[in-house]
């Protein structure tokens, strides 16, 4: 009964969509504020009928209603609580209900939080969410509905997927997916504000706090769904340039870019008409994400679907939409005045040289992505494009923009001054090119590379403190009074500061992860020791073990550093009764900053087991710093609430900026 | 500004050509291998059946196998921890070098996500061959 609501629930949700996709717009055309005013409320019924239709399939996965295939497919009711409610959304038809609860709750915000941004701009930008989410609640409706019912239900499921059975990925889709189809909105926004042949300075104001709060999700769903394939996956490898991995990379990439350029629109009104395209392509790539990861073109533990019909479903909705928005892009965008001049060496000269290389970079990991696929379908030639060649093509061009990044922030709007720039910056120069100096001191010159990414890290770590330092004035105005000026500066400062931290620790942890990591494999023996890296481990042999839906091997490890036992490690081989699959459990000891890492190969008849391990120095830096540029967007984000009051409960309002930091 | 622009464009267009001349790698089933004359120390990928009863293991986690495509066969060796779901008579991806004996050294074993996956090359060497037992 409840799944049938749940269904019906999924179909008012559409004909309300499609009401939505047309009154409103119609009204915001016609400046006809009774067709207007329907647009936030029934944003807000579209987000509870989905939302109600989500419950209902989780109360069917909750109670294990084997009716359902869906249920059938991917639980067991010997399933813990947890991963029963992350099965909805870990096959396809939950996860693309997902999808479209996202996007609902996103036009749910606008509509109920949107409040200070024009009638007429909010409606047609809630009518061409609509669009989107009619596209896909019929998606899910003609071909991927997971309230499918059998005739004679089984007693027990074929249960989850043994690795997705994993709390960083119970909440890693929900994350990427926010992050994902969150860029919807501002999608929604350009094309709106294309049809209504308005676009100034306010609007990347009004969308600005949206496109960061995507991207603050997108950036926490990426780290985690890499520390993951880290620890589960058994290789430790942290980044696999898997063709799904970079269907969720370039919406970054071109997400990051977005950002950047809406700074310029919105403080010198410039850029117009490339932020507007930068939105349409930002989430035209999560789109062509969503073709690519749901379509079953790639073969992945994602491509849960390998159903033609499902996959040109999506390939139609995937021109139309793209199509579509470049179509009235290329038409109205020519109407656009373009706003403020400026000179190359400015704090915009600084930007667009970001937005050039994070483009360019997205254009490199898209080739990397789609030209095996293109070549497959036009001459059958398979072939396969992995690391080496995003290293070399992704590496050189995030270098000068990394070597670039202290001196945006430093850079005076309009015209800058280079010199001045650099001057303030001769500190992080030398504490960058000291930190190289002692890396080499450490390591020697085996790897000459290595010592200039360690300094390249070091900068734009200590160019992001630099900025905050120069504005606060510390050094001139003294402590006490520095420590108020440090309070007192606004939001949106402290986060691109701590954001650009950010990015130099991950770039410390990669380089130092990368180039000094130590690695050993072998066969060992029950008494058997490995020396690495100064620690030492011992085997002492393999004991059977029982989970709750598993039995498991586990390897019992002593981790000695000069003769005293720091640790016991346990990596483990399971084997998942439901599926009768194995999995690799690899066992993880984290020191400060870096990991060992040991995980299991095949045991041997005489107690002898394959064991690999790792030494991986700062490895934990790297998605430290995601944690850290994803503070950041926070950070930033409570600041644009406070002064433009962007998405905030209008009674609620804080009443002093500094309250908030 | 232009000028900058269009530099850095081109020297992006120019790594991403050179990398695709120089970096992909191409899948070969073992009758390609035995067709064509591959170089040894050319970066490939081998798929195909891991042939029942010829996988060997030695110390230091070595590992000898051979890659099937039930006419040819390719003779592969690893060093490292093979996937969960490795098993003879499974369809494996490899990637590496043939050496000068002709003995094909991988240094990655793709793994599977899934019991039921085959990887879509693998299936169509197969099909090829016509020995593919699936839909």
């Amino acid at each position: 009964m409840i799944v049938e609501l749940g269904h019906y629930a999924l179909v008012l949700a559409f004909a309300l969509s499609l009401i939505q996709s047309v009154l409103p717009m119609v009204g915001a055309v016609r400046e006809d504020s009774r067709l207007m005013a329907i647009a936030p409320p029934v944003s807000v019924a579209l987000f509870v009928l989905v939302a109600l239709s989500f419950a209902a399939l989780t109360a069917a996965y909750l109670s294990s209603d084997f009716s359902v295939v869906n249920v059938w497919e991917n639980s067991h009711s010997a399933k813990p609580l947890i991963y029963k409610i992350s099965g909805v959304w870990g096959n396809h038809e939950g996860s693309v209900l997902l999808w479209v609860l996202i996007l609902v709750f996103f036009g749910a915000l606008v509509g109920f939080f949107g409040t200070n941004i024009p009638a007429s701009l909010r409606a047609a930008t809630l009518a061409v969410q609509s669009w989107v989410t009619a596209g896909f609640i019929l998606f899910i409706l003609a071909t991927s509905n997971p309230f499918n019912r059998i005739a004679e239900a089984p007693l027990e499921g074929n249960g989850l997927n043994p690795i997705l059975q994993d709390i960083g990925l119970a909440i890693h889709p929900p994350l990427l997916y926010v992050g994902y189809v969150g860029f919807s909105i501002t999608f929604s926004f350009a094309v709106a504000a294309l049809i209504l042949g308005r676009l100034d300075a306010a609007w990347a104001r009004w969308v600005r706090p949206w496109t960061l709060l995507a991207w603050v999700f997108l950036t926490a769903g990426i780290a985690m769904g890499s520390y993951w394939a880290y620890y589960e996956l058994g290789w430790g490898g942290w980044w696999f340039w898997d063709p799904v991995e970079n269907a969720s990379f370039m919406p970054w990439l071109a997400g990051t870019a977005l950002l950047h350029s809406a700074i310029v629109m919105e403080k010198r009104d410039a850029l117009k008409v490339w932020t507007v395209l930068l939105a349409i392509f930002t989430f035209s790539l999560s789109l062509l994400g969503t073709f690519l990861v749901r379509s079953g073109v790639l073969t992945s533990v994602h491509a849960f679907a390998t159903d033609p019909e499902r996959g040109v479903f999506i390939l139609v909705l995937l021109c139309l939409f793209i199509g579509g928005s470049l179509t009235l892009y290329a038409w109205r965008a020519p109407m656009l005045k373009q706003g403020g001049l400026f000179a190359p060496i400015s704090r915009e000269g600084a930007l667009v040289l970001n937005n050039l290389f994070l483009t360019a970079a997205t254009v490199a990991v898209f080739v990397g992505t789609l030209y095996p696929l293109a070549l497959d379908v036009i001459t059958g030639e398979k072939i396969s494009v992995g690391a080496p060649f995003f290293n070399l093509t992704f590496g050189p061009l995030m270098i000068p923009l990394l070597i670039a990044v202290p001196f945006g922030p430093v850079l005076a709007w309009k015209r800058g001054d280079l010199l001045a720039a650099s001057q303030r910056l001769y500190a992080a120069f030398g504490i960058a090119i000291l930190a190289c100096l002692f890396t080499l001191w450490l390591w020697g010159f085996e790897r000459v590379m290595a010592p200039l990414g360690v300094g390249l890290a070091v900068w734009v770590m200590t160019g992001a403190m630099v900025e905050i330092l120069t504005r606060v004035k510390l050094f001139e105005v003294g402590l006490s009074r520095g420590f108020a000026r440090l309070k007192g500066l606004p939001g949106s400062a402290w986060g691109t500061s701590i954001a650009h931290f950010g990015v130099g620790v991950t770039v410390l942890g990669i380089v130092t992860a990368s180039a000094f990591q130590e690695e050993r494999i072998l066969t060992m023996k029950p008494g058997d020791n490995v020396e690495l890296s100064g620690y030492e481990l011992t085997f002492d042999g393999v004991v059977p073990r029982k989970g709750p839906n598993y039995r498991e091997d586990v390897g019992h490890f002593t981790v000695r550093t000069g003769g005293t036992i720091v640790e016991k490690m346990e990596p483990s081989k399971r084997l998942y009764t439901a599926r009768q699959m194995p999995t690799t459990e690899a066992a993880i000891m984290t020191s400060w900053f870096s990991q060992l890492y040991l995980s299991l190969g095949e045991g041997r008849d005489n107690g002898a087991v394959d064991v690999r391990v790792y030494f991986k120095p700062l490895v934990t830096l790297i998605w430290i710093g995601c944690m850290i540029m994803a503070f950041g967007g926070l950070v930033s984000i409570a600041d644009r609430r406070l002064r433009v009051g962007a998405p905030k409960p209008a009674r609620r309002a804080t009443p002093s900026p500094q309250a908030a930091e | 500004m232009i000028g900058i622009a269009g530099a850095v464009l081109a020297v992006a267009v120019g790594l991403i050509l050179f990398a695709l001349n120089d970096q992909i790698v191409f899948f070969q089933s073992p009758t390609d291998i035995a067709e064509k004359a591959i170089p040894p120390g050319q970066r490939i990928r081998l798929g195909g059946l891991v042939e029942e009863g010829t996988v060997v293991r030695s110390d230091d986690a070595n590992v000898s196998f051979k890659v099937t495509d039930t006419v040819n066969s390719v003779s592969v060796t690893y060093k490292g921890i093979l996937p969960d779901l490795f098993r003879e008579g499974q369809g494996v991806v490899t990637e590496g070098v043939i050496d000068a004996r002709g003995v094909f050294v991988a240094d990655n074993v793709l793994a599977k996500h899934d019991e039921n996956y085959v990887p879509k090359e693998v299936a169509e060497a197969l099909k090829q061959q016509g020995v593919w037992q699936g839909e």
